[in-house]
């Protein structure tokens, strides 16, 4: 039963990551309607700004909010610079397009800061929290960070008028310009969103699992379980998707005998399997409900 | 009577397909003018050239300032407001979402709140059910949603794509009444695109006729009302 337990918390502490990472693909799903594939790799980049900046002796929280504002801005002008120009080109152009970016992104950062394995510090500190072997002060600290991202969101979308206009520019383009909403900077400010967010996690996650270009490979993977199984639509749901991952894969891989550590990244993509074939809206996604 | 919009030579189409092939046309400031056509005439598209959705050229003078140039998010906020054909519900966002929308050109807050009450009280229906989700809206609640996010501009012109589509005749003819009620009280001016020109040409003041991307015929409402000739050719009626 403690084992259970234990497992259950640690779980939930490397959910935490999930969520957060979950938390920036349902950002862009929501703004542009699709997935970022890069979007990992993006937040491996941001991250190694941010490492960057703490070598050359800027305080941690100063690099941390540096960090996310040159994100966000980067994002923007991703969106200006390379997405704009295909505006109304099939999802297949986009989708080579997220996947060159991938790779460009990857070699850039190996390019710069090598591929050498870098240890990037915790605001929190990594001494277990009171005391208890369970959860270190870190994962506390990420799963602080992710609610507070997740609040501010829910926020920003629910009570703001730009929030409001985000959302009618995923939801109807054509009527949303024939109100006045400027819908194409709607989509860079999704951009800009969505990867200041990933700027977020990366920085979460960087502690736990070292930085090097390819951090992000795997979480992405468990991120987007995550989502998915929360439903795409919905920021708490990736969220919550996002630790039920975390908890489901330590279960597993304490409790299958099969399954062990090398299969864990499996079931990430069951999950995936198993949502879209059952449950295609994920949890909480919206069942849009249309009258014909 | 002054007017508040003028068109000259307009030309416009989608592609390499022209639909407009030069029309002239104006609307007097306070009035009703209805733009009757048979499917296919140029209508829609018409109404989708004042408000730069398609590529056009020619001069699209509102009161006397030229707008041909503008962005559709601009000519907004010069005050035109465009009621789209399939009516451009947000389906996802609550029926009162869908009224603030409207407002999302202006910035007095104040005031955005008042029209909110008044957009209400010319449609209680819409009040009764501000917190559902605008998707689940029948037909005719949508049209209503649909003009009430228009007003919620506060437009000098609004501009109606086929209000009569897809509703039954009696609420049709409930719509047109707060359509009269609307230029009358709020004085704002209208353009509305008809299939139905019988009932188009009982609210109107002026009229066009367009064929085939040509104004063939423009007068009085009236006049064209009571011209049995022209109604058989054209409107069949």
């Amino acid at each position: 039963m403690e084992l259970f337990v234990q497992q259950v918390i640690a779980g939930i502490s490397t959910g935490s990551i999930y969520a957060c990472v979950a938390l920036a693909i349902v950002m862009i799903y929501v703004a542009i309607g699709h997935l970022n594939f890069a979007q990992g790799e993006m937040a491996m980049f941001s991250t190694f700004i941010a490492w960057q900046l703490i070598t050359w002796g800027v305080p941690y929280w100063v690099a941390f909010f540096l960090t996310i504002a040159i994100s966000f801005v980067a994002g923007i002008v991703i969106e200006r610079v390379i997405f704009k120009p295909l505006d109304n080109a099939p999802i297949l152009s986009h989708v080579v397009m997220f996947i060159a970016l991938l790779t460009i992104i990857t070699s850039a950062a190996g390019f710069i800061w090598d591929f050498s394995i870098k240890t990037f510090p915790s605001p929190f500190g990594s001494a277990p929290l009171f005391g208890s072997s369970l959860i270190s002060a870190h994962q506390a600290g990420m799963m602080v960070v992710t609610l507070i991202l997740l609040l501010a969101l829910f926020f920003f979308f629910r009570y703001t008028r730009v929030g409001l206009a985000l959302r009618a520019s995923a939801d109807n383009p054509v009527s949303a310009r024939l109100v006045g909403i400027r819908v194409s900077w709607m989509i860079a400010l999704g951009w800009g969103l969505a990867t200041a967010i990933g700027a977020v996690a990366g920085m979460m996650v960087a502690p736990v699992v070292f930085l090097e270009p390819n951090m992000m490979l795997g979480i992405l993977t468990y991120g987007f379980a995550g989502a998915v199984l929360g439903g795409l639509s919905s920021p708490g749901g990736a969220v919550l998707g996002g630790f039920i991952v975390g908890v489901v894969e330590n279960l597993a891989g304490t409790f299958i005998p099969v399954i062990g550590g090398e299969l864990k990244l499996t079931i990430a993509l069951c999950i995936i399997i198993l949502v879209l074939v059952l449950k295609p809206g994920g949890l909480f996604g919206r069942a849009t409900i249309q009258r014909v | 009577m002054t007017k508040l919009l003028e068109v000259k030579g307009l030309h416009a189409g989608y592609g390499q397909t022209k639909v407009l092939h030069g029309i002239d046309f104006s609307i007097d400031e306070g009035s009703v003018t209805t733009l009757l056509g048979a499917n296919g005439a140029g209508k829609t598209t018409t109404l989708r050239a004042l408000c730069g959705m398609i590529r056009r050229s020619g001069d699209i003078l509102l009161s006397g300032e030229q707008i041909n140039r503008k962005q559709t998010e601009d000519i907004v906020r010069v005050g035109v407001a465009h009621v789209p054909d399939g009516r451009g519900t947000f389906t996802r966002q609550t029926v009162e979402e869908n009224l603030q929308l409207g407002a999302m050109a202006r910035s007095d807050k104040a005031g955005i709140a008042q029209d909110l009450e008044l957009v209400f009280s010319y449609f209680p229906i819409l009040k009764e059910r501000r917190t559902q989700q605008a998707g689940l809206l029948s037909g005719g609640e949508q049209q209503m949603l649909a003009v009430g996010r228009a007003l919620m501009l506060r437009p000098k012109l609004m501009l109606l794509d086929e209000p009569s589509f897809g509703l039954a005749p009696m609420i049709t003819r409930e719509i047109f009444e707060i359509f009269r009620e609307l230029n009358r009280k709020e004085k704002v001016s209208m353009l509305v695109v008809e299939q139905n020109a019988q009932i188009a040409l009982e609210l109107a003041d002026q009229a066009y006729l367009l064929e085939t991307g040509r104004i063939v015929f423009s007068g009085r409402a009236d006049d064209i009302r009571d011209d049995e000739n022209l109604r058989k050719a054209y409107l069949g009626y």
